[in-house]
């Protein structure tokens, strides 16, 4: 199971970075949500991986870290609304620049020439 | 337990909600309540502030859970320190957002302006690595907000890189607080900062990754070299008074360097042997060079000035990479310093606006309010770039001082002094094209008579100003006050002793043992 889970934050994680350096807004607002994917597994993995235990102190043997789950219960909502934020501002700049390329756009006297 | 700790972040957060339901539709009112807000933020950051001068260290437990399991908020000298810097800072960006009409080009200006206050107040206040992240997360989403403020393309396009860099960041923290937490099981600082000394040097790979990783978000959010190119775009096309109250959000990184690594990962730790001298001073003395070069390349005006904040930066990590008490008092009164400075040029930048069609560094037509203008950029140009007579230059001569008997002491001079050099020169050529050569321009027949600045724009300007004088006159009082604070910073004793001896509820439960179950070396048994 480790290796399933930690190959699975790692792939993750990869193919984030790689939507992320896409540099055109969907690909980018897409790495940056596996990424928090793979951030949210790896949060659960830092409480070490128990199957089938509750993450309660009851009088059960064994248990599972709770707080791991409260960090990432956090992470998940902090991250939707920064998605829907990056979303809605990203539109914003689309629909105004007729352009989603998310880096600078070059500099005038350069695309001046141009045209 | 007294409840005055808690109030900078409760009160902001009261007050947002409050101006959005309840003043929506009149400026006016907002303007009222928002100033009166800050008024009190000021008035309960004096009284922490007084209250932690004499080395007091106020512990708040929210719902009085005892610290490692709870979540605390801790006022020590440091934090209130900071604190009162902010609110001070709040309350001129706030009478120059009124006064230049900023605040009614978009609506929740006001709102927004207080969740930030809160944020940033929460930042400093915390005494736990996660709510750290959290607060991180509520200025962030403020400072979105406020980016975008008022629209317009270019904005947007500068606030997408913003927000898309800050998502970034964010995951790299959470995964820096994963790898502390699988090390340590805990994120309490004080409770870390026990834990952390008991580690095994030969088994430390793991803390010491999270340290690195821990060190890079924070360098994020303090735009250090390699780390800094969201910050040119995202604040020199921001409203001006939302650049100026960004001022303090670089220093937040500033400042949870100086607390988690003095605190948690001090220098002398074997785990993170090398930490400041190897990666942090370098990387401190580029992004010195840089901003200044910055300064010396850019074209325009607002991106000089973000370049100087990043100049400023490099100044301030190079003093925190020294990591010696010494280094650490300079740092902060230039912290103090430069967070002033850098939000008058902001709002100088946008009173050069007055009149002129851009703020490229070209000759055009006298600005409208010129004089007052050009003398106001003279005095904070001169702030910035750390000339004589004023606080900046002090600054300089602490940190080049504190630098004097270490190992970097040739780097650090050189860097500082060449550096100094080349921000002189770039301040120069700016201030002398934008009002010195207008006088030579003609102003073309058709033009429309500028409207100059409102008055209470240069009030919150000047006020500023009065404040950068007021540190330097009073330079002797306030460095005696930072080296206080780099004394007791070394010595976290008294901090971590209260954070987590104070009872509270689960203390009991502590004290039956559960405290000494060391989670990391009790996990490791098992494997």
């Amino acid at each position: 199971m480790e290796l399933l889970v930690a190959s699975a934050i790692g792939i993750l994680t990869a193919a984030g970075l790689y939507l992320v350096l896409r540099l055109r807004t969907f690909p980018v607002i897409m790495g940056v949500s596996l990424l928090t994917y793979a951030v949210n597994v790896f949060l659960f993995a830092s409480g070490r991986l128990t199957v089938g235990a509750p993450p309660i102190l009851t009088d059960a043997t064994t248990y599972t870290d709770p707080l791991p789950q409260a960090l990432v219960l956090t992470a998940i909502v902090i991250s939707f609304g920064m998605t829907a934020v990056v979303v809605m501002i990203a539109l914003g700049a689309f629909l105004g620049a007729n352009d989603d390329h998310v880096d600078d756009p070059k500099p005038e006297h350069e695309t001046g020439d141009a045209s | 337990m007294s409840h005055w700790v808690i109030l900078p972040i409760v009160l902001p957060a009261f007050l947002a909600p409050f101006i959005v339901l309840a003043a929506r539709y009149h400026i006016g009112i907002q303007r009222v309540i928002s100033l009166a807000g800050i008024v009190g933020l000021i008035a309960v950051a004096l009284g922490l502030a007084w209250q932690a001068s004499d080395g007091t260290v106020t512990l708040y437990q929210l719902g009085d859970w005892a610290a490692p399991f709870g979540i605390v908020v801790v006022a020590d000298q440091l934090s209130t320190l900071m604190v009162l810097l902010t609110s001070v800072l709040a309350l001129f960006v706030m009478l120059y957002s009124i006064g230049s009409g900023w605040d009614d080009r978009g609506r929740h200006f006001h709102a927004l302006f207080q969740f930030q206050l809160m944020g940033i107040m929460g930042a400093f206040l915390t005494g736990d690595l996660f709510n750290l992240f959290v607060f991180f997360e509520v200025l962030l989403i403020a400072s979105y907000g406020l980016m975008i403020h008022a629209g317009g393309t270019v904005r947007l396009r500068a606030g997408v890189q913003y927000v898309l860099f800050n998502l970034l960041g964010s995951t790299l923290f959470l995964f820096a607080l994963g790898s502390i937490y699988a090390e340590t099981g805990t994120l309490n600082m004080a409770d870390l900062a026990v834990r952390v000394q008991m580690f095994d040097p030969l088994e430390s790979s793991g803390i010491r990754v999270a340290a690195v990783l821990l060190l890079m978000v924070f360098a994020i959010k303090a735009a250090i070299v390699p780390l800094h190119f969201w910050l040119p775009s995202s604040y020199a096309e921001a409203p001006a008074p939302v650049a100026a109250l960004f001022a303090i959000m670089t220093k937040v990184g500033a400042y949870a360097i100086i607390r988690v690594y003095t605190m948690i990962f001090p220098p002398e730790l074997e785990a993170t042997v090398g930490l400041h001298g190897w990666w942090l001073m370098p990387a401190a003395l580029v992004s010195l060079a840089v901003g200044m070069i910055g300064v010396l390349a850019a074209k325009k005006l607002d991106r000089l000035i973000a370049f100087s904040v990043i100049g400023s930066m490099g100044m301030v990590m190079v003093s925190i990479a020294l990591f010696t008490p010494e280094g650490i008092a300079a740092a902060l009164y230039y912290i103090v310093h430069s967070t002033l400075a850098a939000a008058a040029l902001f709002l100088i930048a946008d009173l050069a606006r007055a009149g002129r069609e851009n703020l490229n560094l070209t000759a055009q037509p006298p600005i409208a309010g010129g004089i007052l203008t050009a003398a106001m950029f003279f005095v904070a140009a001169i702030a910035m770039a750390g000339l004589p007579p004023l606080s900046g230059f002090l600054g300089k001569l602490l940190i080049l001082d504190a630098a004097f008997d270490t190992a970097t002491m040739v780097w650090v001079w050189a860097v500082v002094l060449g550096a100094s050099l080349i921000s002189v020169v770039g301040f120069a050529r700016a201030g002398s094209t934008v009002f010195w050569k207008a006088k030579g321009v003609a102003v073309p027949e058709d033009a429309e008579i500028a409207v100059p600045p409102a008055a209470l724009s240069y009030v919150a300007v000047g006020g500023l100003i009065t404040m950068l004088v007021a540190h330097t006159v009073f330079a002797g009082p306030a460095t005696s006050y930072t080296t206080a604070i780099a004394k007791d910073l070394f010595a976290p004793d008294a901090y971590v002793s209260t954070v987590l001896d104070t009872p509270g509820k689960l203390s009991d439960y502590k004290d039956d043992g559960y405290g000494d179950d060391d989670h990391a070396t009790d996990e490791e048994g098992e494997h």
